[in-house]
C-alpha cells in the first residue's frame, strides 16, 4: 500500500445515490444479450474457471470437503480441456483438509472467517478467526462486515474493522462480504462497497448465501459500478464476487455480460471476478455437454459432490 | 358654456347625470385609453376612431391601437406570465373574486356605458350583473379545474406518472363584438383563471366598457400585464396577432369564416393554438364551463421511478 | 510461497505500479465477444406485393403504380406496395364514410370488443410483426420485440376499454365521434404510430384512413391483415401506402373530419395551412430538441443510461430524443467519461441480431441528413467523438456520436437531427439550465436527473415540455399522454387527452 498515492478517506454518507428502477432496467438489459455458439462455450468455460466451489454447512466434514476438492480438480473427466474452478470455499477449520486435497492443482482455498455468517462476535475473536484461517493455509479470506453497526451509521467502526482484518490477512487476499440482503437499499450497498474498498478489500462480495435475497444482478451491478468508480479514482482494481442464488449457467452468462459491459475485458478473469456457488458448476457442465453433443442433458450424468 | 359635443353624454336619470348638480358645470369627459402593463397609455400611433351611438351621437374618441401597442402588450404579458402562472391557485382565485367585488361596486357606470352603446336599460343591468357573477364563477374554478382535468396515469412500469394542466402562456383574445362586457369578462377570466396572461382586443363597435373594465382591473389586485386591453380595428391588427412569435394562443370570439381561416393559417407561424368561440350565448350557462379554461392549457406529463 | 493464479499476480503488478497512474481506462473491444445471434425469419410471411387496404379488402391502386420497400440494413428490396393516387384516397375515404354510420351506432361495447380482438391478435403475431418491423425500418429487433410491438398491442387494449365508457371521460359532456379521420404516420415507429392513431379513433366510434410512411409500409399492411382477420366491419379502418402526394390528397380530401399527423414541424405547418379554411379538426405531433439535464447530485450511472437511452434509442429517430445534454460542470468530466465507456459497449449492426443495440439508419436520405449535421457540427467547432464500432459494408449506418463543448448558438443544438447525434453542453446553476432548456421553439419532452425530490418538482414545473422524464427517459405507456408545447405540435396522444382528440364534446 505504500506505493499508493495519498488519498483522503471520503465521507461515506456522500456515496453516490442509486436509482433502483434505473439499476434494474440496466440489469435486465444484460439478460437480453443472446449468447450463442462459440461465445457460449467460451463464456461457460470462463464461468467454470471463476467458480468458488463452496460448502458452508454446520454439518461439513473432512470427507465432504475432500470430495468437493476432487470435484474441483475433475469437473468432468469425460469432457476434455475443462478449466479448474478458481477456489474452494470452506470454514476455517476445514482449510487444512482442503489445502492438502488440492495440493499442486493451483486451486486456491478460501476461508470464511470473522464469525461467519452473522459477524456477531468481538473484534478480537474475528481477528483470531482470520489469523487461524491464514495459518491453516487459506489463500483468501472471506469476511463479513458488521451490518448492525453499518445500519446504525457507525461507518468508522465498519471501516476500521475491515482494515484490521486486512492486516490480519497478511498475504492472503481479502474478500469483504457486505451481506446485501440485510442492507435493504441499493444506496446502502453502494456505501458499504465504498467503505470496504477504501478500507483495503481486494474483493467485495455480495452475500454469505445464508440470507435471502443473496446475489442479484442489480446488487452486483451497483457493486461493479462502485468498483469502476474506485478504479478511475485510484487506479486500483478491486475484484467482485456475487455469491448465493446463482445456480444456472444462463444466469451466470448474464453476469459475465454484465462484467464485460460494465468493467471491460480486464475484469473477465478469475483474478477479478468470482462466482460463489455450489450447484452452478454442474449446470454449466450440462450446458457445455449439450453444446458439444446437441442433446439436452440429465443431472444423473454429472457427479454430485 | 354647455358641452359642445355629445361625447359620452349620460342619459337622463343615469348615475352620472344625477351627479351633475349644476346645470352650468362643464362636463368632465372621459378619455378612453389603452391598458398595457397596468398603465393607461394613449396609442403610440396617435390614431383614433370616433365612436357614435345608434342615433349618431358621438360617444368618444377611441384609441386605434397599432402593431407597436400590440407589441408592447405582448412584452407586458410575457413579463407578467412567470409571476402570474406561479401564483397559487388560491391566490388567483382571490384576485378574480376581488375583480367581482370591484365590478359590483361600479355597476352603474357599466350600465350607463352599455346603454350608450345601444343596450336597453334592462339588458344592460342584466349583463352587468351577469358579468359580476361570471367573475365569481371563474374565481371559483381557479383551484378546482386542475382536479377535474389532471390525472395519475396507471402506467405498466414501475413509475409514478401524472398529467397536469399548465397555462399555454400569452393569449391574445379577440373579444366578442356583441355582449361587449360579459364576453370580454368571460374570456379574460377564463384565460387568467388558468394562469395565462392576455391581450384582449375589445369589441370594435362597443369598446366603452372594455376600457372601463381596465379601470376595475387596475383597482383590483391583478398584477400589471396579466390583462392588457386594446381598442382598435381587428382587420388591421389580426395579422400581427397571428404572426407574433411570442404569442402562444389566440382566441377568436366571432363567426367570420374568412377570419377563422386566416387565424388558423397564420397561426402556423409558431403553431400558436387557435381557439374559436363561435355562436356562444355569452349570457347563458353555455359560457360557464371549465372547458373554457382547459382549452387554453397544455397537458404536461411527468414520469418518475418508484423505488427505494 | 502461496499459490497464486498467474492472472492475480499480474494484476497485483498493475496495482503496485499505479503510482505512475498511467492509462487508467477500460477496454471493451478485446476478449470475450458475442457470436451472431440472428432472430429467425422463417416464420415470417411477407407478400411480394401489397395492394391498398380499402373497404376491408386489399385492392389494386387505380393507376397500377407500386414502389419498392427496402431493408435499410441490406439495401435489398423486401416487397412492394401500392402508390395510392388521389383516386385511391377518395375511394378509401368513401369506404370510411360508408362505414362510419354503422360503426358509430354499433353498441359501444361491441365496438370495444373488436378493438380488444385486434390487440390480442397483435400479441399472437408479435414476433412476426417485430421481425418485419426490424427488416423494413432497420430498428434493432430487441427494441421492436420488447418495445414497439408490445406497446402497440397495449394501445389497442387500453383504448378498447374506453369505447363503452365515453360518457365518463369528460365531465358534463356527451361525446360523439367526429366522423372520418385521416391519419398520417412517420417511419420511426411504424406499427406503434399506427396503433396510437387507429386505436383511440375507432374506439371512439370514428372510421379512419391511415397512410403509412413511404419507407416503412409493411407492418401497416400486416396490421391490415390482422384487422381483416379480426372481422372488423369493412371500411372502419382503411390503410393506404404512398409518399407525400398521397398524404396531401388525404389532408385535402373534402370529406375528412379530422387530421392526425405525426412528423416534422415543417409538414405539420403545411397541413394546418392546407385545412385552415375547413372545419377539419387537427392534432399535430411534431419535432423536438429535448434537453436532458444532469445535476451533480444525480445517480450518475443511471443518468448515463438515461442519456444513452435518450439519444441512441431507435438510432435517434425519435421526436422526443434527448438530443441536447446538459451536464452540471462539477460532474461533467465524470459523466462524459462514463458516457464514452458506455458508448463503447453499444453494438451497431444487423438489426435482426438480438444483440444489436443500434440498427440501421432508416433510409439513405436520412443518413445523408445526419451526416450533413455531423459535418455542420465539426465546422462549428464542437468536439466530435464517435464510438469505435464495426459497421457492416452494406446498408445505412451511423455510429453513436457525441459533440462536446457545444453552445446554444450551434445549429446542432438547435435543429432536430433525428439521428444518433448528441450535443453536450455544461451549465453551472439550475436557473441557467432551465433557461437554456426552454430556449428552443420546440417543447415536446425533457429529462431531469437529480436525487432531490423538491428540485425535481421545481424544475419539471418550469420546463416547457409536454412530457418530462425525471430520473428516467424515453418511457411510453398507453395511459400516459404524449405531445408537445410550442412548435412540437398540439393535442395529445395516449391517456384520456388522446381520446379527446377523436371526440366532439359539443
Amino acid at each position: 500500500m505504500n506505493t499508493m498515492p495519498t488519498m483522503t478517506i471520503p465521507n461515506f454518507s456522500l456515496s453516490p445515490r442509486i436509482d433502483q428502477v434505473g439499476i434494474e432496467e440496466r440489469a435486465s438489459r444484460f439478460t437480453k444479450r443472446s449468447i450463442k455458439t462459440a461465445a457460449k462455450i467460451e463464456g461457460l468455460n470462463l464461468v467454470l474457471s471463476m467458480i468458488d466451489l463452496t460448502t458452508l454447512e454446520g454439518k461439513d466434514t473432512a470427507g465432504k470437503v475432500k470430495q468437493l476438492c476432487y470435484k474441483a480438480m475433475h469437473l468432468n473427466d469425460a469432457y476434455e480441456g475443462l478449466p479448474n474452478v478458481a477456489a474452494i470455499c470452506v470454514y476455517p477449520t476445514l482449510v487444512k483438509v482442503a489445502k492438502n486435497a488440492l495440493k499442486g492443482s493451483g486451486i486456491n482455498v478460501a476461508a470464511v472467517a470473522t464469525a461467519f455468517p452473522s459477524g456477531q462476535a468481538p473484534k478480537s475473536v474475528k481477528i483470531a478467526d482470520t489469523k487461524f484461517a491464514v495459518r491453516q493455509g487459506a489463500d483468501e479470506i472471506d469476511m463479513v462486515i458488521s451490518r448492525g453497526k453499518f445500519l446504525n451509521g457507525d461507518y468508522n467502526f465498519v471501516f476500521d474493522e475491515i482494515a484490521e482484518i486486512k492486516e490480519a490477512c497478511g498475504e492472503a487476499h481479502l474478500k469483504v462480504i457486505l451481506e446485501t440482503g440485510e442492507l435493504n437499499t441499493l444506496d446502502n450497498v453502494r456505501r458499504a462497497s465504498d467503505i470496504a474498498m477504501h478500507a483495503g478489500a481486494d474483493f467485495i462480495k455480495t452475500s454469505t448465501g445464508k440470507i435471502s435475497p443473496a446475489a442479484t444482478l442489480p446488487v452486483t451491478l451497483v457493486m461493479l459500478e462502485a468498483i469502476r468508480d474506485y478504479y478511475y479514482k485510484t487506479g486500483k482494481m478491486i475484484g467482485m464476487k456475487p455469491a448465493g442464488g446463482i445456480a444456472k449457467a444462463k444466469l451466470a452468462l448474464h453476469y459475465l455480460v454484465m462484467v464485460k459491459e460494465t468493467m471491460g475485458d480486464a475484469w473477465m478473469t478469475p483474478a477479478w471476478f468470482r462466482f460463489g456457488a455450489s450447484s452452478l458448476a454442474n449446470d454449466v457442465l450440462m450446458q457445455l455437454t449439450k453444446q458439444k453433443t446437441g442433446n439436452y442433458q440429465s443431472l444423473n450424468y454429472f457427479s454430485l459432490d | 358654456m354647455p358641452t359642445t359635443t355629445k361625447k359620452a353624454k349620460p342619459k337622463e336619470g343615469s348615475h352620472r347625470g344625477s351627479a351633475q348638480s349644476s346645470a352650468n358645470r362643464l362636463n368632465v369627459q372621459k378619455t378612453y385609453k389603452l391598458f398595457i402593463g397596468g398603465k393607461f397609455p394613449r396609442t403610440e400611433s396617435g390614431r383614433y376612431y370616433t365612436l357614435k351611438s345608434a342615433e349618431g351621437e358621438q360617444l368618444g374618441n377611441i384609441c386605434r391601437a397599432s402593431r407597436k401597442d400590440f407589441r408592447e402588450s405582448v412584452l407586458a404579458a410575457r413579463a407578467a406570465f412567470k409571476g402570474w402562472s406561479a401564483k397559487s391557485a388560491f391566490n388567483r382565485s382571490q384576485i378574480l373574486y376581488r375583480l367581482a367585488e370591484m365590478l359590483e361596486g361600479r355597476q352603474a357606470q357599466f350600465i350607463d356605458e352599455l346603454t350608450m352603446q345601444g343596450s336597453t336599460k334592462v339588458a344592460a343591468q342584466k349583463e352587468v350583473i351577469a358579468a359580476v357573477d361570471r367573475l365569481v364563477y371563474y374565481a371559483g374554478w381557479c383551484d378546482k379545474y386542475q382536479q377535474i382535468f389532471s390525472a395519475v396515469n396507471p402506467v405498466a412500469s414501475s413509475h409514478f406518472n401524472f398529467s397536469v394542466l399548465e397555462p399555454t402562456g400569452v393569449v391574445v383574445i379577440v373579444a366578442p363584438e356583441e355582449n361587449s362586457l360579459i364576453g370580454l369578462v368571460t374570456t379574460a377570466a377564463s384565460a387568467i383563471a388558468g394562469g395565462n396572461t392576455s391581450i384582449i382586443l375589445a369589441s370594435e363597435s362597443k369598446p366603452l366598457c372594455a376600457v372601463s373594465f381596465a379601470e376595475v382591473i387596475n383597482t383590483s389586485d391583478v398584477p400589471g400585464g396579466v390583462i392588457n386591453i386594446l381598442t382598435g380595428k381587428l382587420s388591421e391588427l389580426i395579422g400581427h396577432f397571428t404572426t407574433h412569435m411570442d404569442v402562444n394562443s389566440i382566441v377568436y370570439c366571432g363567426d367570420d369564416r374568412a377570419m377563422i381561416k386566416k387565424i388558423k393559417s397564420d397561426s402556423t407561424s409558431n403553431l400558436k393554438r387557435p381557439v374559436f368561440r363561435t355562436a356562444i350565448n355569452w349570457l347563458s350557462a353555455e359560457a360557464e364551463t371549465p372547458y373554457f379554461i382547459s382549452d387554453m392549457q397544455e397537458t404536461k406529463t411527468t414520469w418518475h421511478p418508484i423505488g427505494i | 510461497m502461496k499459490t497464486k493464479r498467474k492472472a492475480a499476480v499480474k494484476a497485483n503488478k498493475t496495482n503496485s505500479s499505479n503510482g505512475s497512474m498511467v492509462d487508467i481506462s477500460l477496454k471493451f473491444d478485446e476478449g470475450w465477444s458475442y457470436s451472431p445471434a440472428p432472430e429467425s425469419t422463417d416464420h415470417v410471411s411477407i407478400k411480394e406485393r401489397y395492394g391498398l387496404f380499402i373497404g376491408g379488402k386489399f385492392v389494386k391502386p387505380a393507376l397500377g403504380k407500386y414502389f419498392a420497400t427496402i431493408n435499410p440494413a441490406t439495401e435489398k428490396k423486401i416487397s412492394e406496395v401500392a402508390n395510392a393516387s388521389s383516386a385511391d384516397v377518395d375511394k378509401a375515404v368513401k369506404a370510411a364514410r360508408k362505414a362510419f354510420g354503422p360503426w358509430s351506432s354499433l353498441p359501444a361495447r361491441e365496438r370495444g370488443k373488436y378493438v380488444y380482438r385486434i390487440s390480442r391478435m397483435m400479441q399472437e403475431k408479435a414476433r412476426e410483426l417485430a421481425v418485419i418491423e426490424s427488416m423494413d425500418g432497420g430498428k434493432a429487433i430487441r427494441e421492436a420485440r420488447d418495445i414497439d410491438i408490445p406497446l402497440a398491442a397495449a394501445h389497442f387494449f387500453y383504448y378498447a376499454g374506453w369505447a363503452d365508457k365515453l360518457d365518463y371521460a369528460f365531465p358534463n359532456k356527451k361525446p360523439t365521434p367526429l366522423g372520418v379521420a385521416g391519419q398520417i404516420i412517420p417511419w420511426n415507429f411504424p406499427l406503434l404510430m399506427a396503433a396510437w392513431k387507429i386505436a383511440p379513433a375507432i374506439a371512439a366510434g370514428n372510421t379512419v384512413v391511415l397512410k403509412s410512411a413511404e419507407t416503412t409500409p409493411l407492418t401497416s399492411m400486416k396490421l391490415a391483415e390482422i384487422i381483416q382477420e379480426a372481422g372488423l366491419p369493412d371500411g372502419v379502418v382503411n390503410i393506404i401506402t404512398g409518399a407525400g402526394d398521397t398524404g396531401a390528397a388525404l389532408v385535402n380530401h373534402p370529406d375528412i373530419d379530422k387530421i392526425a399527423f405525426t412528423g416534422s414541424t415543417g409538414v405539420g405547418k403545411i397541413i394546418q395551412n392546407a385545412i385552415a379554411g375547413t372545419d377539419k379538426k387537427v392534432t399535430l405531433e411534431l419535432g423536438g430538441k429535448a434537453a436532458n439535464i444532469i445535476l451533480d447530485d444525480a445517480p450518475l450511472d443511471q443518468a448515463v443510461e438515461g442519456i444513452i437511452n435518450g439519444i441512441y434509442f431507435n438510432q435517434g429517430h425519435v421526436c422526443c430524443a434527448g438530443s441536447r445534454l446538459f451536464v452540471q460542470e462539477d460532474v461533467a468530466d465524470t459523466v462524459i467519461r462514463k458516457l464514452k465507456d458506455r458508448m463503447q459497449t453499444l453494438i451497431v449492426g444487423d438489426p435482426l441480431d438480438k444483440n444489436t443495440d443500434i440498427g440501421a439508419i432508416n433510409s439513405k436520405e436520412q443518413l445523408a441528413t445526419i451526416n450533413r449535421y455531423i459535418k455542420i457540427g465539426k465546422n462549428e467547432g464542437a468536439d466530435f467523438y464517435q464510438s469505435k464500432c464495426k459497421i457492416p459494408n452494406k446498408g445505412y449506418w451511423c455510429p453513436p456520436t457525441l459533440f462536446l463543448n457545444v453552445s446554444q448558438s450551434h445549429r446542432i443544438a438547435q435543429e432536430e437531427i433525428f439521428g444518433p447525434v448528441l450535443a453536450v453542453q455544461t451549465f453551472r446553476t439550475v436557473d441557467e439550465v432551465i433557461e437554456k432548456a426552454n430556449n428552443t421553439p420546440y417543447g415536446l419532452s425533457a429529462g431531469i436527473w437529480t436525487d432531490k425530490g423538491s428540485k425535481i418538482f421545481n424544475i419539471t414545473a418550469k420546463l416547457n415540455a409536454g412530457v418530462i422524464w425525471a430520473n428516467t427517459y424515453n418511457k411510453f405507456d398507453p395511459t400516459s399522454p404524449f405531445g408537445g408545447y410550442k412548435e412540437s405540435g398540439f393535442g395529445r396522444e395516449g391517456g384520456l387527452p388522446g381520446l379527446q382528440a377523436y371526440l366532439n364534446l359539443g
